[in-house]
């Protein structure tokens, strides 16, 4: 996986203290919401979750752009592509 | 025998109307809300349209509530759940002296996971001092919780500005809103709130289903851990009847509120006025005018509020010591005590709680028994007699 820094994002989805499996839920329906070539940043505590949306990605023909390190977060980005 | 119901605080009757709506969610709308055939995802809608009118009760988004068990769960999660997802930000909370056992005890549980917890004292009102508050908080302070009105004593704070000083300084505040939810206009923009606990219970909905705004997707860490219910932020297959109660108790709380409050008003004032003119030695707890419109509490010298529950019982009158969850425990109400009552007064404590289905007639039934029952107690007691003697025990009920 590809790590990045001050990754530009159009939209923010914070799913941290939020249950598994939210991770594999919401950023489908906040993609919605984008147009194509716009990039969602999601939010989470959850170690499992890097695996899973990167999975997912590929899965529903999405683009894991990459993953920074935060504080007291991961955060992903995700770029709309269909 | 005559029965009067005068502890809503405690409990209020479920309303027929509200029972009506949550009858066909027992069988036949029975289904889970998180499976995906239609049985399921048209509960899914159901529990957002109640969602709404729980929402509009208290001025807030349809996505900043979460339905809980209780009012007292709603206030576990605020404290508990601002507590652990903010801990690297601070860990010093504070909570006033006079909150309910879920606040206060919530607090002592986090004390105990190495959290320092301020208890804020009241004046003899049982009100906050906003000076006092913003002198508590620290670099450290992540939440203050302090209860919109008090169950015990029915006093009602200044929380708009407790908030303000909070908000200024970067800390989140939250209120403890079950005591007046449904007994007046409560609305989280005008309070400036992050967090606010509601009780079915106190709306005319069953026991077991509860709520709690949170403030713009705010970060809670879950205290009860499953799956994707309720966003993920609180576990377990929902209580769908108990939601549907609460949304329709809800609504009807939102149509019949300016009425219900000025029926309250008009009880109240006559039961606070005929107390105090008809018995000696008794004490109005909580502040004079800033209170629940419904609630009546006093302290009587020389009587044990045991004993006054009990007789008033036999007349079938029912009414409080306190709060019901502290009522068996024998103990002086630390809200009594925190409000400086002595504690041989604190022992004569009633408190007495109503609803829109209270009549004028039940206050003067009450003000007549309770006048009978406080003669006779005091007839008994040797503390009455040794310090007013005959004359003064049989003065006003002479009358």
């Amino acid at each position: 996986m590809k790590f990045v820094k001050n990754q530009h994002a159009d939209d923010t989805l914070d799913l941290v203290c939020r249950m598994c499996p939210l991770h594999l839920m919401e950023p489908g329906d906040r993609l919605k919401c984008l147009k194509k070539g716009q990039v969602l940043e999601v939010l989470t505590d959850y170690d499992g979750a890097l695996e899973d949306i990167s999975k997912w990605c590929e899965k529903c023909g999405q683009e894991l752009i990459g993953i920074e390190e935060g504080e007291d977060c991961y955060k992903l980005y995700i770029k709309k592509v269909k | 025998m005559k029965s009067v119901y005068m502890d809503h605080a405690s409990a209020t009757p479920v309303r027929e109307e509200v029972l009506e709506t949550m009858l066909p969610y027992f069988d036949l709308h029975f289904g889970n809300p998180s499976t995906v055939y239609d049985m399921g995802s048209k509960i899914k809608l159901t529990i957002e349209e109640q969602r709404a009118k729980v929402a509009k009760l208290v001025g807030s988004g349809t996505e900043e509530i979460i339905f809980t068990s209780s009012g007292a769960e709603a206030n576990n999660l605020a404290i508990k759940g601002v507590a652990l997802a903010w801990q690297k930000k601070g860990r010093h909370i504070i909570i006033s002296a006079i909150e309910h056992h879920s606040v206060l005890n919530s607090a002592r549980f986090l004390e105990r996971m190495d959290f320092e917890v301020t208890f804020l004292p009241v004046d003899a009102q049982g009100l906050v001092d906003p000076e006092r508050l913003s002198n508590s908080i620290t670099p450290e302070t992540i939440i203050v919780s302090i209860m919109h009105a008090n169950n015990e004593i029915g006093t009602i704070q200044p929380i708009s500005e407790l908030s303000a000083i909070c908000r200024d300084r970067g800390v989140l505040f939250h209120t403890d809103a079950v005591a007046s939810v449904g007994n007046m206009l409560v609305d989280v923009n005008e309070l400036n709130v992050d967090l606010l606990s509601i009780s079915g219970v106190s709306l005319g909905a069953p026991k077991g289903i509860g709520a709690l705004y949170f403030r713009d997707n705010l970060r809670l860490m879950p205290i009860i851990h499953s799956g994707i219910q309720e966003s993920g932020r609180r576990g377990g297959t929902e209580n769908v009847p108990g939601i549907v109660g609460l949304g329709r108790a809800s609504e009807l709380s939102a149509e019949e509120l300016g009425e219900k409050i000025s029926h309250l008003h008009e009880l109240r004032d006559r039961l606070v006025v005929g107390i105090q003119e008809q018995i000696d030695q008794v004490k109005l707890t909580g502040h004079p005018e800033n209170r629940l419109p419904g609630h009546a509490s006093f302290c009587i010298e020389a009587i044990e509020g045991e004993a006054l529950i009990y007789m008033l019982n036999q007349e079938g009158i029912c009414a409080n010591t306190g709060s019901a969850c502290a009522s068996k425990a024998l103990k002086t109400s630390p809200v009594l005590v925190a409000i400086g009552i002595p504690p041989d007064l604190a022992q004569g404590s009633i408190v007495f709680t109503m609803n829109s289905s209270n009549r004028i007639e039940e206050i003067e039934y009450v003000l007549e028994k309770l006048g009978f029952v406080v003669k006779k107690l005091r007839s008994l007691s040797p503390v009455w007699r040794k310090k007013y003697g005959k004359q003064k025990s049989a003065k006003k009920h002479a009358k």
